[in-house]
């Protein structure tokens, strides 16, 4: 018992003397940690309310900026001019009517991008030829940047809404097939078993097993798809349009409107946000057996 | 190689009419099986294996880790088809694995009654999850339910099926000591009235001899040991009885140099 006589040594990992627990003496010398209740730590101001403060606390430095002069109105408009151009735009209709067009754009080329996406993976997910004839050349095909294409397809289209459709098309549905091809093959491999000893047809395992088991990713998948559609409504509304928030924003570009640049620039973050916020209920509801962590 | 393994292939499904005549007649058989081999590559897993299971048997399958026995009940379960020799099962069995295998994605209740023909059918899956003791969790995530409790729905699972043969792989063995004590007692009571034939594959000796009839040890690919238990039910673990056969079972997987010295 020659450990419990030394009464003191020195502790090689945290480099403190520390006192043998025979000795009582030695019992204050314990390094202790407070743990506190998470609720002392998370504060009394809800979490919508902090979430909302980032974004106001950057429009107030950015109004204080343009008061004071440092940020000029031809660099960048500041945010009351910004408001007024805004509710101007709102009032005779103009704003609206762009929003609409634009939504529609992204909506429709989703619509169709994402049934060529989804089609596609699942044929090539749950069949083996299906994955030996289509897996290969949309892997091949997903590394083209997509806004390379819109030469071709202007040749192709012309100018009108079929271009800017298809660019948002295309580029959905990339994402949409890899997220959801990854889905169908990562369906835990037990529960497939499992599904088998409780005699389902291939058909309910399709429907009871893999495609539930394969929509986290498709969800995953869904949100990469509209932040590309969103990308790609930009770019094709660069392209010859009359019509939409890209027609209004060139059109302040020509007469330096940088006020209305920015209304534009915050119509495509709001409608971008509407969407994402969409897709986060769609989550909540269609995901809410999953034990996942919510964050702290 | 491939082609010679399925062209020894046999899986023979036999329907045994043990809920209707109460028990199947004494030579009827639930499992039978006859010169199974399983190879793993090099490897052979199963080596000629023999077993018959009678129609409300109650066996239990013993073995170190690795020693082959989830292999026989996966083959059993018709989850592996790569195997050489004979196996005969009944049309009707059910499986609760080691992990519940729940679908996270279904309430518990859709998971009891997933598979069975027909519209899911929620006053037969609240029957079949009373029975194990926890209906008042019909209509939970199964995230949300304690180990004990999911392994609970997962034999709820599969006695809905009315099987005639249940096949358990250590199905208690990822719960607590005082869950465990629970769910043994719970399965011993489900096979009396149930009436089917059990195989359960475990490591836990005291599991084995206090469930089931006969408890076979396998080792090397082979039934080494075959014990039948005549104790009375429900068998007390401090009886001197179990205690010599919990020691003969022992000696027989090489866990205490004993009398057994098998090589």
């Amino acid at each position: 018992m020659v450990w419990m006589m030394s009464s003191l040594h020195r502790d090689p990992v945290l480099n403190i003397d520390r006192m043998d627990a025979a000795n009582p003496k030695g019992v204050s010398a314990l390094p202790l940690q407070k743990i506190t209740p998470a609720s002392a730590t998370r504060g009394s101001i809800p979490r919508w309310v902090r979430r909302f403060c980032g974004p106001v606390l950057l429009v107030l430095i950015w109004h204080v900026a343009s008061v004071s002069g440092v940020l000029p109105g031809e660099v960048l408009a500041g945010p009351a001019t910004v408001i007024s151009s805004a509710a101007k735009l709102f009032a005779t209709g103009e704003l609206q009517q762009a929003m609409w067009i634009s939504l529609r754009r992204a909506l429709s080329g989703l619509a169709i991008g994402g049934t060529i996406g989804v089609t596609l993976a699942v044929v090539a997910g749950l069949f083996r030829l299906g994955e030996d004839l289509i897996d290969a050349p949309m892997q091949m095909l997903r590394t083209v940047p997509n806004v390379a294409l819109i030469p071709l397809l202007i040749i192709w289209f012309g100018i009108g809404e079929t271009p800017k459709v298809a660019l948002i098309a295309l580029g959905t549905a990339f994402p949409l097939y890899l997220n959801v091809y990854a889905g169908i093959r990562n369906v835990d491999s037990t529960l497939i078993e499992a599904g088998r000893t409780l005699g389902l047809s291939r058909l309910a395992m399709i429907r009871h097993v893999i495609l539930p088991g394969a929509l986290p990713n498709a969800l995953v998948g869904l949100r990469y798809a509209l932040g590309i559609a969103w990308l790609a409504l930009v770019f094709g509304e660069q392209i010859n349009a009359t019509a939409g928030i890209g027609y209004l924003m060139a059109n302040a570009r020509e007469f330096f409107q940088t006020d209305v640049i920015v209304v534009c620039l915050a119509v495509y973050a709001l409608l971008g946000l509407a969407v994402d916020f969409t897709v986060r209920t769609l989550e909540k509801v269609f995901l809410a057996w999953r034990p996942a962590f919510n964050g702290t | 190689m491939a082609a010679s393994v399925q062209r020894n292939l046999k899986i023979v499904e036999t329907e045994t009419p043990a809920d209707v005549l109460g028990r199947a007649k004494a030579n009827d058989l639930a499992v039978r099986v006859r010169g199974l081999t399983r190879r793993f590559g090099e490897r052979e897993v199963l080596k000629d294996l023999d077993l018959d299971i009678a129609p409300g048997e109650f066996v239990a399958l013993l073995g170190a880790s690795g020693c082959g026995k989830s292999t026989l009940l996966r083959i059993l379960a018709d989850l592996d088809r790569e195997m050489i020799g004979e196996v005969e099962v009944p049309v009707r069995r059910a499986v609760a694995f080691q992990a519940p295998r729940l679908m996270p994605w279904k309430k518990v209740w859709r998971n009891v009654v997933l598979g069975l023909p027909g519209r899911p059918d929620g006053k037969r899956a609240l029957a079949a999850l009373q029975e194990v003791g926890i209906g008042h969790r019909a209509d939970e995530w199964p995230k949300v339910l304690s180990g004990g409790e999911a392994q609970r729905t997962s034999l709820a699972r599969a006695l809905v099926r009315e099987p005639d043969l249940l096949l358990l792989d250590e199905p208690f063995a990822a719960l607590d000591a005082l869950t465990r004590i629970k769910a043994q007692e719970l399965v011993g009571e489900l096979w009396q009235r149930h009436g089917c034939a059990i195989l359960l594959v475990t490591h836990d000796v005291e599991e084995a001899v206090l469930l089931a009839d006969r408890v076979l040890v396998m080792k090397d690919g082979v039934i080494a040991h075959e014990e039948r238990i005549a104790m009375r039910r429900p068998r007390d673990v401090a009886d001197p009885a179990f205690a010599r056969i919990r020691g003969d079972l022992l000696d027989w997987l090489g866990v205490r140099h004993g009398k057994h010295h098998n090589d």
